[in-house]
């Protein structure tokens, strides 16, 4: 399935990725080959099943939430000290508002 | 310590006869990795300082007799996705350059709590993403069999540290075969458990409905010691099961006899290289005198896995890379004109061509008009992929057989150009994936270049005793010479 550069520059503003011409360029092929590839996907019958959306252990799904309660998190200084930029209570992001 | 380089369930014992003391195997492993992790390149860090002291702890425990487990005092390297307070955490990305996490993973702590000694980070494909280490961003990892050629990934620094016997286990993660094929390009045994059977909190996450932690060592006996110290219910991780973890060395040497190994046609069709067929077939053979009965059976939706796969992993990758801004942690780019600016910015620059390339791929799948021609039908694929697996449980097949991976490892840069060849790498391993179903490589030859093979059994859910049983049969009935490592 072919892809054009219109499609992959709308896909890579929704995934906010800015990507070169080149790498757009790159992009449209190598997908169109991989999509290619999952067009099979086209040719299964699925009238018999669900879609499998709960990956886990489902039987016991209802008894494994957590009592819904206030608990202590992270340290407000430890986790803003990975941030690139703070003012020791927040992060800092630049203007949004002009 | 006059023999330093023991598996790590033989180091255990010595450890419990006191033959030899923490300490030791320690500084053992840190000369090994000094001198051997130059080619390599297992190691993306080295935690010398607090293993040294956590060693030292280990040594009073081990002298008064009183181990926290049967690992206390073993050295235990980890992929570089699990969050280690004060520690440099990367998921081999630049965009975690320098991130050091303020919190340990559950399994972080478990081991501590067992006694394990921490020594360092191992070397992984950018977020997981790939299967030859070659995304990491800061340099491929080498298979020790052959410097030439890869290790698989994408947890190829934790194959490659246990094969070139750097340390004597180590953990990794598997989303589509990320422990299995390393594990059988390099060599050494590796098992993926069942979804829920090992949290996942702190685990850099990847796609989150297949992601699986695992360990990776040189016999099935040390899997199986490192699984009892990881796997249980967390809290901090809903998708943990409540199930109790059985006793994983209680039944390991009752051999194959009773149980019955299923042989899919769809594991051992085009694209299976003949060599690989011929070891793999040759082994399954030596498994059936040991007693276990071999049943041909059909597992007709797998084909499709792979396209199922990259659909749903793309599209939870998608979501789960959302997070990585330059706000919070990790790179932030300069010169942003606006705060969209900076997200898009940031993104290019902290992102390799890969992992751009499956969060675009998995945004598209996601999109307006796409959802139910691809997300849709590739999670009810999946569900035809699993009701396959059940029927061949419930008719009496207690795990199947069929190789990890199609080929032997494969040289570095072969097919770095090629996603979709590199992504066929992991046709065998990405339907236990796919299904939540737990899966083990164990190695069962070496082809005509000296590289090892290895075949891969998938068991029922939450039945890993009854996996690592057979694997440990295949074990003992392959048993197969050791090899001086040509390193």
């Amino acid at each position: 399935m072919a892809i054009d550069r219109k499609t992959v520059r709308h896909v890579a503003h929704l995934a906010r990725l800015a990507l070169s011409p080149e790498e757009e360029e790159k992009t449209a092929r190598e997908l169109g080959r991989v999509l290619d590839y999952i067009e099979r996907l086209a040719g299964v019958d699925v009238s018999s099943v669900a879609p499998r959306t709960f990956a886990g252990d489902a039987s016991l799904a209802k008894e494994s939430m957590r009592a819904d309660e206030v608990r202590p998190s992270l340290p407000r200084e430890k986790v803003l000290k990975q941030a690139p930029e703070h003012d020791g209570s927040t992060f800092l992001v630049p203007r949004i508002i002009e | 310590m006059s023999t330093p380089f023991l598996s790590l369930s033989a180091l255990s014992r010595a450890l419990e006869r006191r033959e030899a003391k923490p300490s030791e195997a320690l500084e053992a492993s840190l000369r090994r990795i000094g001198r051997v992790d130059g080619k390599v390149h297992a190691f993306l860090r080295l935690t010398e300082e607090e293993a040294r002291s956590a060693a030292q702890a280990s040594d009073d425990r081990r002298a008064r007799k009183a181990p926290l487990s049967p690992i206390d005092g073993v050295p235990i390297g980890l992929k570089d996705l699990f969050c280690q307070q004060g520690v440099e955490t990367t998921a081999g990305s630049r965009i975690l350059k320098g991130y050091v996490p303020p919190y340990d993973a559950t399994v972080v702590r478990k081991l501590r709590e067992a006694g394990a000694v921490l020594v360092g980070k191992l070397n992984m494909d950018e977020f997981a993403m790939g299967s030859s280490t070659e995304n990491s961003a800061f340099g491929p990892t080498r298979n020790p069999w052959d410097l030439s050629r890869t290790p698989g990934g994408s947890s190829g620094g934790s194959a490659a540290a246990v094969a070139a016997k750097m340390v004597p286990g180590t953990l990794g993660t598997d989303t589509g075969g990320s422990i299995r094929q390393p594990a059988a390009l390099v060599g050494c045994v590796g098992l993926k458990p069942t979804y829920g059977r090992v949290s996942r909190h702190g685990v850099i996450a990847f796609a989150s409905s297949l992601d699986q932690v695992g360990p990776f060592a040189e016999d099935v006996r040390s899997v199986a010691l490192l699984l009892q110290a990881i796997a249980g219910r967390d809290e901090n991780d809903q998708t943990s099961s409540l199930r109790p973890v059985p006793d994983y060395t209680a039944a390991l040497e009752s051999g194959a006899r009773g149980l019955t190994v299923g042989i899919p046609a769809e594991y051992f069709g085009e694209g299976l290289d003949p060599e690989v067929e011929a070891s793999v077939r040759s082994a399954m053979d030596l498994l059936g005198r040991e007693g276990a009965k071999l049943a041909p059976i059909s597992l007709p939706h797998s084909p499709h896995a792979i396209a199922a796969y990259y659909i749903v992993a793309t599209a939870e990758a998608s979501s789960n890379l959302a997070r990585y801004d330059g706000i919070r942690y990790g790179l932030r780019a300069q010169g942003a004109r606006s705060l969209a600016d900076l997200y898009e910015r940031t993104r290019a620059e902290g992102f390799g061509a890969e992992v751009k390339r499956r969060i675009l791929l998995g945004t598209y799948a996601l999109s307006a008009g796409y959802y139910e021609a691809y997300y849709l039908r590739a999670q009810k694929v999946r569900a035809l992929i699993r009701r396959d697996f059940d029927q061949a449980f419930a008719a009496g097949v207690d795990a199947v057989l069929s190789p990890t991976s199609p080929t032997p490892a494969f040289k570095l840069g072969e097919k770095i150009d090629d996603p979709l060849a590199m992504y066929l790498n992991d046709i065998y391993t990405v339907p236990a994936n796919l299904a939540g179903l737990p899966g083990i490589s164990v190695p069962c030859g070496f082809s005509k270049g000296g590289l090892p093979i290895g075949l891969q059994l998938i068991g029922r859910p939450f039945e890993e005793a009854t996996l690592l049983r057979i694997a440990r049969a295949t074990e003992r009935a392959v048993a197969l010479p050791a090899r001086e490592l040509p390193l």
